[in-house]
């Protein structure tokens, strides 16, 4: 399938969840289907990295939070705007502001996207567990400095008030609709984007660099400049899938957005998924997803890392190389006999 | 005529170990050069240095006109350096044809502006898999290689880049009589279309019937650069080889 069919093929599979989502009309469906959503954002950016790059970054919550906290930090300044500026400057800016929601996310990708381009930078010669660490020890600096920054709110954290419905023109949509209808676009763009990347020069590149570095240098492949690209486009898409977030949630607190459970969720997804193709983080997080979204409601949200966790021992032993290498194994060795 | 490769009194260090020690070497357009020296002798740190995979200290490499100092490995490969490694290493998750392709995209496409299609680039991939005789494993995987295969897809890989200088660090090691004799085929075969070759070897059968020309490298300093059959008599070379 060629990528035109591909993107139009997303576009009706989208439109299909939209119709079926809109007839129920349920606000909890929104809701659970929204954070499913996010974390197919997440776990197919953090493939982009950890799967085809090789490099496992475990501060996705950080390029998460940020993306969210960028937003906040646009609302407190929509807030600000009469006590800071004199009044025709003030008036001049309340035509801009409050920024709606794709700007926010367009802002959340490029502050995240370029924080990712600086720990590329920065973590460029550490492999391994080295990377993961460096990665960890700067989720930690950035929560630091969001725990410190008042205007945002701080370790208080901050409210969000989420308006009850949209107009859009003549109709009205509810707020949680549109914030849905958003994360399915952006989730689009971001599998679009990844199965784009797998079939391309870059794709392929990027597979060297998880094989052999020194190797796909000598063949020409100039790894540094791979290694931003993958960080930068990992964190673009980790803001992107926060910058709603605080809409979301209407009270955002560091302690939340910097959660273990995103960090934890967007390596286990692609993991149990396969890490190797687009559609490995998809099916993982739609399992992973689907499962927290059902022990929340029927046990507890505290069982939600517990579920992962299991998961992922099960899968480790099972089917280390993810559902999606499980299948193709199978197939293989039907193929042989 | 001027040398298409002239390194220039290259040293390299280790902390407190010179690996090596104002190397000077110059290599002429379309030769067959064999390099040759003791275990820990600084071969593989100059093929290093020579193709940016480490930088030199001090000194200078010039390649075909051009200064390499300070250039990363990619880029030298662009300009036309190509190795093969000693231990080969191949792109474990790509089939044998992905892993010429490599070089293709990035390195011969990138320089020719050729190869534009898919199908150009599936017929490249097949024809440098036929010439070193893997063209029926195109679809597998490099595990299911053995020894002297994997070499020659490593040497294929090399190959893929459309290098002028082609460096083949040990790639014999380990190998019987016949597959030696093999890959000294597909060696001279290479340097007949015109590619100049540099051969590190230990195997003394191979290198004195390949080299034209001959360097022996002792403790990082080159000791002697000839005629092959002189330099084996040198009776520097036989100490270092063989102790007083």
């Amino acid at each position: 399938m060629n990528t035109t069919k591909f993107i139009l093929a997303m576009i009706a599979a989208g439109a299909a969840v939209l119709a079926v989502a809109h007839s129920l009309n349920v606000d909890y469906f929104f809701f659970a289907a929204y954070t499913i959503l996010q974390f197919i954002v997440l776990a197919t950016a953090w493939n982009i990295l950890g799967g085809y790059c090789g490099y496992v970054n475990f501060g996705s919550a950080a390029f998460f939070a940020l993306g969210a906290y960028s937003s906040v930090a646009l609302i407190k300044f929509d807030g600000a705007i009469d006590s800071w500026f004199p009044e025709g400057v003030a008036s001049f800016l309340h035509h801009v502001f409050p920024l709606p929601i794709p700007v926010l996310i367009v802002i959340g990708a490029v502050v995240s996207g370029v924080v990712g381009l600086g720990m590329g930078y920065l973590t460029l010669r550490l492999r391994g567990a080295f990377f993961a660490i460096a990665t960890l020890a700067m989720a930690v600096v950035l929560q630091t400095l969001i725990v410190n920054w008042d205007f945002v709110g701080g370790s208080r954290g901050a409210y969000i008030i989420r308006p009850d419905t949209l107009e859009v023109g003549r109709f009205q949509v509810s707020y949680i609709e549109y914030l849905f209808t958003l994360m399915l676009i952006l989730t689009i763009i971001a599998l679009v984007t990844a199965r784009t990347i797998e079939r391309s020069q870059l794709g392929f590149g990027f597979a060297t660099i998880r094989d052999d570095e020194l190797a796909a240098e000598a063949c020409g492949v100039p790894t540094l400049r791979l290694k931003l690209i993958a960080t930068t486009l990992s964190g673009a898409f980790m803001g992107m899938a926060g910058a709603p977030f605080p809409y979301y949630i209407g009270y955002l607190q560091p302690a939340s957005a910097f959660g273990l459970e995103y960090a934890v969720n967007s390596i286990a997804m692609p993991m149990i998924g396969g890490t190797t193709s687009w559609i490995g983080p998809l099916i993982g997080a739609v399992v992973l997803g689907s499962a927290q979204q059902y022990a929340t409601v029927t046990i507890s949200s505290a069982v939600n890392l517990l579920i992962v966790g299991l998961m992922l021992v099960a899968f480790v032993i099972i089917a280390p190389k993810g559902l999606l290498g499980l299948v193709q194994d199978r197939l293989q060795a039907r193929r042989s006999s | 005529m001027t040398a298409l490769l002239h390194v220039d009194n290259l040293t390299k260090r280790f902390g407190g170990f010179v690996a090596l020690d104002g190397v000077a070497l110059e290599v002429e357009p379309g030769e067959r050069m064999g390099l040759i020296g003791p275990n820990g002798s600084g071969k593989s740190t100059l093929v290093n240095c020579i193709c940016g995979t480490l930088q030199n200290e001090s000194g200078s490499v010039h390649f075909d006109g051009q200064v390499m100092d300070g250039l990363a490995a990619h880029e030298r490969t662009h300009r036309g350096v190509a190795r093969s490694f000693q231990l080969p290493r191949p792109f474990h998750s790509m089939s044998l044809a992905d892993n010429l392709r490599i070089p293709l995209l990035y390195t011969a496409h990138a320089r020719s502006g050729l190869l534009h299609s898919a199908g150009d680039l599936d017929a490249r991939c097949h024809e440098l898999l036929n010439m070193v005789g893997l063209a029926g494993k195109s679809r597998r995987m490099p595990r299911d290689l053995t020894q002297v295969e994997m070499r020659k897809l490593e040497l294929a890989r090399a190959m893929a880049a459309e290098p002028k200088l082609l460096i083949a660090d040990e790639s014999m090691a380990g190998l019987s009589h016949s597959e030696i004799d093999d890959i000294l085929a597909l060696l001279v075969r290479l340097n007949e279309r015109g590619i100049t070759i540099i051969l590190i070897e230990h195997i003394m059968r191979a290198v004195m019937s390949f080299s034209q020309r001959l360097a022996v490298l002792v403790s990082g300093k080159k000791i002697a650069d000839g005629k092959p059959e002189e330099v084996v008599r040198d009776p520097e070379v036989v100490r270092a080889y063989l102790g007083q």
